[in-house]
């Protein structure tokens, strides 16, 4: 990651962007969270979701929830976007149902492009990380004759930027 | 085939009743289309990667076929290939029954729509939901889809209301708010997804190593359906399959440009099913392990197998179905895909899918609607000559043709290569050279028998030649005749080039002839106008393919050996400049063709290259003090392909000329389009959109460089309109 990739991280991302680091993490998921919320374990050192975000949702607490948190494992600095590894925790879901989205992205897994992203999605499909959403802003469509954000998926993303990771 | 007053009414009334909703919705898509790649540097290396990752693709297809069936059962997948739409319902079906399912929810795929597998599932007793919401309006009103990617972009968000008011018992009607409509439609649509016991999505790529798909939405119905269910059903095209995971690049770059407009669609899905996200269960409001998941993968032949082995067809299989050729159209932007389109495929490669997956039949009617313009092709990400392909459909319908009874008025103007039963109107334009011949012989009494009642009836009546036309006239005299009797005047020439002739040039638009000859020899050029055959291009366009070959095989045999003597070849019609740059690959022997190619010139461009290699352009026409200098100019729809139409704007403002442009992919009359009854008013409709884009042209000069635009812009604007040549030529 290069400062430069960061800085157009930032601005590509269709949505607000949260820079922080590991120790001041909590207050920028905080700031980034409306309950009530749901969410994937990070697996950054030193930086986990706490209480009251609800880490083993049920179906019913994933449909009225106002967040979901993820980890990404990449973002794509010239799109904006975060690539959303979905496990067996539930990322998919996590980052689908609710009308907003926390991406937590570690600042060293920014890459520039698509080309240097592809070879980063080759190796985490080798090693068996084999579904994963690119995933760029909020959900829309244009099918009801003009851009409404918010269909089936989010109305509304956020990325958690973690400098020191 | 229907006549052509019934073709004509059904697309009048299409205009009518969705023409206002395709035209806004197509051309602002076509607008941020071209926006997303001007910004984008890799667009053209990207489209030379991703045509030869799918040109390898399907060379090796049955190879692919094993390996991602290997692939996916080894994920605990199991894979089914379909060889017709029959046996893909019936997989489907069984996959139903098997799974004791009632509810399958889909999300959008024209592979399901080819198939219909909705029908098929129904009328089985299951009930079948589009999660998309433009499926779902399309499925709520019975019809198909009028667009690849935008299947309802044919209705207003009034008409969407009207529907949804008329479907539902609502306590308070929707109004034509897309907001309030998006909220309805995804509250309903995602409670059957909620509900569903199986999902459907297609494939916009299957990945054979790995057996991941990748599917590219915006509104993320894709994603649900996939994960929903415990069931996951994707239907693809044997065509979708590449090789590696990072084959996957180039298409995931271009994919969003040439379609939506966007640089990225909102999700781009990398799924290897069956997926490890643990299966909601909102009935009893519990997450269920991810080993209930069952994923089956259905692909589809259905015709495709064939055309692998179709040269022609073949490449209609790289298509990834992104739509950028509907948008890019101006004829599918006036009628939309309900006009242009057959039983599943819309826009300028429908007619490829049609042929290859139903028949030529189905492929027949919307094939008319291609002109040929080919401002689709720099918009195709995969690099499909999509003009040919509708040529070499139309080449292949009028050999299934019929006679009809004014078969003996062309008997000896017909010299062509075609089948007797060949429609009239295609023969009549097709062999344009042979009628200018013979009408040149008496210009006056031809011009008085063509704009006569009785001239008009008989053109009308066996050739469908619409009678608000006014065909164009005849000179006195044609532009060989006139060279002939003045001989060159450059004495001790720089160069010596070979002016074409073009037919309408020569016979009813001398003028602009003459003007390129004094413009030229003006530059210290001396010029030739040797007989040359008509390019080809009037037989082309009518898909009379054999006759073009020979008209090809004519004007290189005429033409080689003066570019062996050193002469390059100067054309003023851009559409015959495209045959000899671009459609004689098709024709010729290929080291034939790039002789021609590499030695033929717009006049412009060729007027270009020698100010800029220093010639003395003094004697040229600029403008005076009395503000002349203003220019409306509509390029020619192949010479914008062809990129030449800028050398047009500089050498005109390098004159001293104030040049603006029109915006418009086409002026609507395209050759003989216009002229033909069936299509007239489809044309004039285009012609319109080009009239508001130029706006009004009062002070300033109007010029076009090609025939038909200049025969457009005549009626349009009721003025003679020049070529761009005629305007600096020296006085």
């Amino acid at each position: 990651m290069s400062s430069e990739s960061l800085s157009t991280f930032e601005s590509s991302v269709p949505g607000a962007v949260h820079r922080t680091t590991a120790a001041d993490a909590d207050a920028a998921l905080a700031e980034a969270i409306e309950d009530p919320a749901v969410g994937t374990a990070l697996p950054y050192d030193d930086v986990s979701l706490s209480e009251p975000v609800d880490t083993d949702p049920s179906p019913s607490a994933l449909e009225s929830a106002a967040t979901g948190v993820t980890p990404a494992a990449l973002g794509i600095a010239d799109y904006g976007t975060v690539t959303i590894p979905s496990g067996g925790a539930g990322d998919e879901l996590v980052s689908l149902y609710t009308p907003r989205h926390v991406a937590v992205v570690a600042a060293s897994d920014v890459v520039p492009d698509m080309p240097t992203a592809y070879e980063r999605l080759g190796e985490d499909f080798a090693a068996g990380m084999d579904t994963q959403i690119l995933a760029t802003g909020p959900s829309a469509t244009a099918d009801m004759g003009t851009l409404v954000q918010g269909v089936h998926g989010p109305s509304e993303t956020h990325v958690v930027v973690l400098e020191d990771r | 085939m229907s006549s052509r007053r019934d073709t004509a009414e059904r697309l009048r009334r299409l205009m009518a009743t969705e023409g206002d909703a395709v035209a806004q919705n197509t051309r602002t898509v076509n607008q941020l289309s071209d926006y997303a790649i001007q910004r984008f540097d890799d667009y053209e290396d990207l489209r030379d990667a991703a045509r030869e990752i799918k040109e390898s693709a399907i060379a090796n297809l049955p190879d692919l076929i094993d390996e991602v069936t290997e692939a996916v059962e080894a994920n605990g997948g199991q894979v089914h290939v379909a060889q017709t739409a029959d046996d893909a319902n019936r997989i489907v079906e069984s996959i139903m029954a098997d799974r004791d399912a009632e509810k399958l929810v889909k999300s959008k795929s024209m592979t399901t729509e080819e198939i219909d597998v909705n029908d098929h599932l129904e009328a089985g007793g299951y009930e079948v939901v589009e999660t998309d919401l433009g499926e779902y309006v399309i499925q709520l009103a019975d019809e198909a889809p009028s667009h690849l990617i935008g299947p309802a972009m044919h209705r207003s968000p009034e008409d969407i209301a009207d529907l949804f008011n008329s479907e539902f018992d609502l306590d308070e009607d929707l109004s034509g708010d897309p907001n309030e409509l998006t909220e309805f439609a995804r509250e309903r649509v995602g409670k059957h997804i909620r509900e569903a016991d199986v999902g459907m999505t297609g494939a916009n790529f299957v990945v054979a190593e790995s057996g991941t798909l990748m599917l590219v939405t915006n509104e993320g119905n894709a994603r649900k359906t996939a994960v929903t269910p415990d069931t996951h059903v994707a239907v693809a095209g044997i065509e979708k399959l590449v090789p590696s995971l990072a084959d996957l690049q180039p298409f995931t770059e271009l994919i969003a440009r040439t379609g939506t407009g966007q640089d990225i669609t909102s999700y781009v899905s990398l799924l290897t099913p069956p997926v490890d996200t643990p299966i909601p269960d909102f009935e009893a409001d519990e997450m269920r392990s991810a080993d209930d998941r069952e994923f089956h993968l259905v692909l589809l032949d259905n015709g495709r197998m064939g055309m692998r082995e179709d040269d022609d067809l073949r490449e209609t299989l790289y298509c990834i179905r992104c739509g950028a050729c509907s948008n890019a159209c101006s004829n599918f932007q006036a009628v939309g895909g309900h006009g242009f389109g057959g039983e599943t495929y819309t826009g300028g490669i429908g007619t490829g899918w049609e042929a290859g997956v139903h028949d030529l039949q189905s492929a027949d009617e919307m094939n008319d609607l291609c002109t040929g313009c080919s401002r689709c092709e720099p918009k195709c990400p995969v690099e499909i000559d999509i003009p040919w392909v509708n040529t070499v459909v139309r080449d292949r319908i009028n050999h299934q043709g019929e006679g009809d009874d004014f078969e003996f008025l062309v008997e000896g103007l017909t010299p062509d290569e075609e089948p007797a039963g060949l429609d009239l109107q295609k023969r009549l334009f097709g062999n344009v050279e042979t009628l200018a011949k013979v009408g040149s012989l008496a210009p006056g009494l031809s011009n008085a028998v063509a704009g006569s009642r009785p001239g008009k009836w008989v053109l009308e009546q066996a050739f469908g030649v619409d009678p608000r036309r006014d065909l164009p006239e005849f000179a006195d005299e044609t532009l060989r005749e006139w060279y002939g009797a003045r001989g060159a005047q450059v004495t001790d020439p720089d160069r010596d080039v070979v002016l074409y002739p073009d037919v309408y040039t020569d016979y009813f638009d001398p003028g602009r002839g003459k003007a390129a000859v004094r413009v030229l020899e003006s530059l210290g050029v001396r010029v030739h106008i040797p007989a040359v055959p008509e390019s080809g291009r009037a037989p082309f366009s009518q898909g009379m393919i054999e006759t073009a070959r020979e008209q090809a095989e004519a004007v290189h045999g005429a033409l080689v050996t003066h570019i062996d003597d050193g002469r390059d070849v100067v054309v003023i019609e851009p559409s015959d400049l495209a045959m000899f740059r671009r459609d004689y690959e098709h024709l010729l022997p290929e080291r034939s063709a790039e002789r021609l190619a590499e030695n033929t010139y717009d006049v412009m461009e060729y007027v270009f290259g020698l100010l800029d290699n220093g010639a003395d352009g003094d004697a040229l026409d600029v403008p005076g003090d009395d503000g002349d200098a203003g220019v409306a100019y509509h390029s020619h729809c192949q010479q914008r392909t062809m990129g030449v139409d800028e050398y047009t704007e500089t050498v005109l403002s390098d004159l001293g000329y104030s040049v603006r442009t029109s915006d418009v992919e086409c002026c609507g009359m395209a050759g003989s389009f216009g002229y033909k009854s069936e299509y007239y008013e489809v044309s004039m409709d285009v012609g319109k959109h080009l009239h508001d884009d130029l706006g009004a042209v009062e002070d300033e000069r109007l010029v076009a460089s090609g025939t038909s635009c200049q025969e457009q812009l005549d009626v349009l604007y009721e003025r003679g309109v020049p070529h761009p040549v005629e305007l600096i030529a020296p006085r």
